[in-house]
């Protein structure tokens, strides 16, 4: 990215963005209190999202939930359209973030298709979703305790069963996890509001019965090379996934495309750094192109609408070296990007891969410690939160680093580069990459204490004995 | 808003760090209903388990097997398998974190206090704390999923600090 598309980046938010997230926020103040305790203010913020909605068929139920509230239980439709009109919002500060980080980086996008069709049947294993949903709505963060916390577990052992409904489960047990870590809240503290209720909305609109089904048609098949391009490592106390970002090249000719491919396990709490790996050990093709950094080679490999590819290693082989730097430059530029699908749109979920270079990394102490990329006067914060621990891209490989591959991410009114691989400024050749301990710690002493520890391999002896008897 | 003005987030290290530790004497424990409970594996035969809690405040202590027969070891004192319990408990929280939910002697070094562990014998929550357990290793027979959940995006693998 240019230096200085990169300042004006960073220089304003898009219009309008301000405003509906303001429409958000008050929202997440009426879910801070719950429905079940409505004050003059609520009802107001509930009045004005209801007016944001316009004309659309959100707008009438909205107003039932401001009506309703305080009056007894919220009805479900109520309840599933304030989730609806939060994720049109956010949806639309989304669309208007990434259009201007697609112009700062002149990349283009494809055109999303029609929404994917309504579930056609009842879901019965989602009522107890839906309820304890409802629940924590009508409850309201400040109104959460034990055992209200402890009823994601009842909510989501239905769905843990059926991988379609692994999303759904995915997000309750983390959402469940933080609740049980903090509430009830001390009166002197406030919930994270943002981010429950965007947790909250998500949850809501995946536990409706008419929600499409997970992961939905592939839109068609790849046949290629694939260049990854880094791993971004995501996980809760019981989920971990790693989302890998690539180059396809298409085996026909076509322009190379950017695409993902994801691969995920549950795990249990204590399972963290260097043992997370190795629950994917199954995707070894892929697991080895990320720790020897290597290229794929794919073969009729289903690819949805939104760019992800749905990995099967049946589908792969392993390709040739690959020096993930050289393929950003050489493709990177000019690579076209999938459209985001309507129902995934909100800000947290943009991850734009990008290629910056020639920067000064600077550590800043202040308003708290943090490091910073200098693009020729323009100072683009690196997201910690997301540096994995699972890996060596550590603070040192980081702060002494003077090109990286990154994703563009956006959160709390800014912008950020999450590092996914780096090379060293004094010596370039010299490559730190999240995926680096992808089939184990790169570092001796890291896997000597997974070695002679072997979490993983205990848990799963454990599980053998007790659950198989 | 203006740029680097830090609002409200979406994104949030909410859930504090638990660090790894070798899970063979003591493969389960959890902060969790006002107790550190957890299994612990028998020193002398493979197969049986003892399920062992400390309470918040009163310190009561509980440890039996996990077919409820009391643990021989257990006075005014921990026994053994409650000594394991806090050693592994303060390995995987943290001794400070322990020492907090336990609410010990505030005076006193969270190590020390957790030393000296003694209350009250009471009949523990061993099945509750049993079926925990076995819930919690059923996690790891889900199979895997190779296809995306957005919702992930929400939980980064790294901390702020």
């Amino acid at each position: 990215m240019r230096p200085a598309a990169l300042t004006g980046l960073l220089a304003s938010a898009p219009p309008g963005a301000d405003e509906a997230l303001e429409l958000t926020d008050r929202l997440d103040a009426v879910l801070t209190d719950g429905l079940a305790r409505p004050g003059a203010e609520g009802a107001r913020a509930l009045e004005d999202l209801a007016a944001a909605t316009g004309s659309s068929p959100l707008a009438a139920p909205v107003r039932e939930a401001a009506s309703a509230m305080g009056s007894g239980p919220v009805g479900a439709a109520c309840l599933a359209a304030l989730a609806g009109a939060r994720t049109a919002l956010t949806g639309a500060v989304h669309d208007a973030l990434l259009a201007a980080l697609d112009t700062a980086l002149g990349r283009t996008r494809e055109e999303a298709d029609a929404p994917a069709a309504p579930a056609p049947a009842p879901a019965p294993e989602l009522e107890g979703a839906r309820s304890w949903l409802a629940e924590l709505a009508m409850a309201g963060w400040r109104g959460v305790d034990r055992d209200l916390a402890a009823g994601a577990d009842a909510a989501l052992t239905p769905l843990l069963e059926d991988p379609a409904r692994r999303r759904l489960a995915v997000l309750l047990d983390g959402l469940g996890a933080e609740l049980r870590a903090h509430c009830p809240l001390p009166g002197d503290q406030d919930p994270p509001a943002r981010r429950w209720s965007d947790l909250w909305a998500r949850a809501v609109l995946l536990a409706q019965d008419a929600f499409p089904v997970w992961p939905g048609a592939p839109a068609r098949q790849a046949t290629g090379r694939l260049l990854p391009l880094g791993a971004d490592v995501h996980q809760h106390p019981t989920a971990f996934q790693v989302q890998v970002h690539a180059l396809l090249e298409p085996s026909d000719g076509g322009p190379v495309r950017l695409v993902r491919t994801s691969v995920s396990a549950l795990k249990v709490d204590v399972l963290t750094r260097e043992s997370v790996w190795g629950l994917l050990a199954e995707h070894t093709v892929l697991l080895r192109a990320l720790a020897e950094h290597r290229a794929l080679d794919v073969e009729g490999m289903p690819l949805l609408e939104g760019g992800d590819l749905l990995w099967d290693e049946g589908r792969a082989a392993l390709g040739g070296p690959a020096d993930r730097f050289a393929a950003a430059r050489l493709h990177l530029a000019g690579a076209a990007a999938p459209a985001v699908p309507a129902l995934e749109r909100h800000p947290a979920r943009i991850a734009e891969p990008v290629l910056l270079e020639g920067y000064t990394a600077k550590k800043r102490t202040r308003p708290a410690p943090g490091l910073e990329l200098d693009l020729d006067g323009a100072r683009l914060p690196v997201s910690l939160l997301r540096r994995p621990d699972s890996s060596s891209l550590d603070m040192k490989a980081a702060a002494s680093s003077g090109a990286c591959l990154g994703l563009m991410r956006w959160d709390a009114g800014q912008w950020s580069v999450q590092m996914l691989g780096v090379a060293a400024k004094k010596a370039p050749a010299e490559q730190t990459h999240t995926g680096d301990w992808a089939l184990g710690p790169t570092d001796p002493k890291f896997a000597t204490a997974l070695r002679n520890s072997d979490p993983l391999g205990t848990l799963r002896e454990r599980a053998g004995k007790l659950l198989r008897k | 808003m203006a740029p680097h003005d830090s609002g409200p987030a979406s994104v949030l290290s909410m859930v504090p760090t638990v660090y790894g530790r070798k899970l063979n004497k003591v493969p389960y424990v959890e902060l969790a209903d006002g107790r550190v409970q957890g299994v612990v594996s028998s020193g002398s035969a493979g197969e049986r388990v003892y399920v062992s809690s400390v309470s918040a405040g009163s310190h009561a202590l509980s440890c039996a097997t996990n077919n409820n027969r009391p643990c021989g070891g257990l006075g005014g004192r921990a026994c053994k398998h409650i000594r394991s319990l806090i050693d592994e408990a303060c390995r995987h929280y943290g001794a400070e974190r322990v020492a907090a939910h336990l609410r010990t002697d505030a005076g006193k070094e969270a190590k020390d206090a957790l030393a000296d562990l003694h209350g009250p014998v009471e009949p523990g929550p061993t099945g509750v704390v049993f079926t925990r357990f076995l819930r919690y290793l059923s996690y790891l027979e889900h199979p895997g999923a190779a296809a995306p959940i957005p919702e992930l995006h929400w939980f980064p693998a790294g901390r702020s600090n």
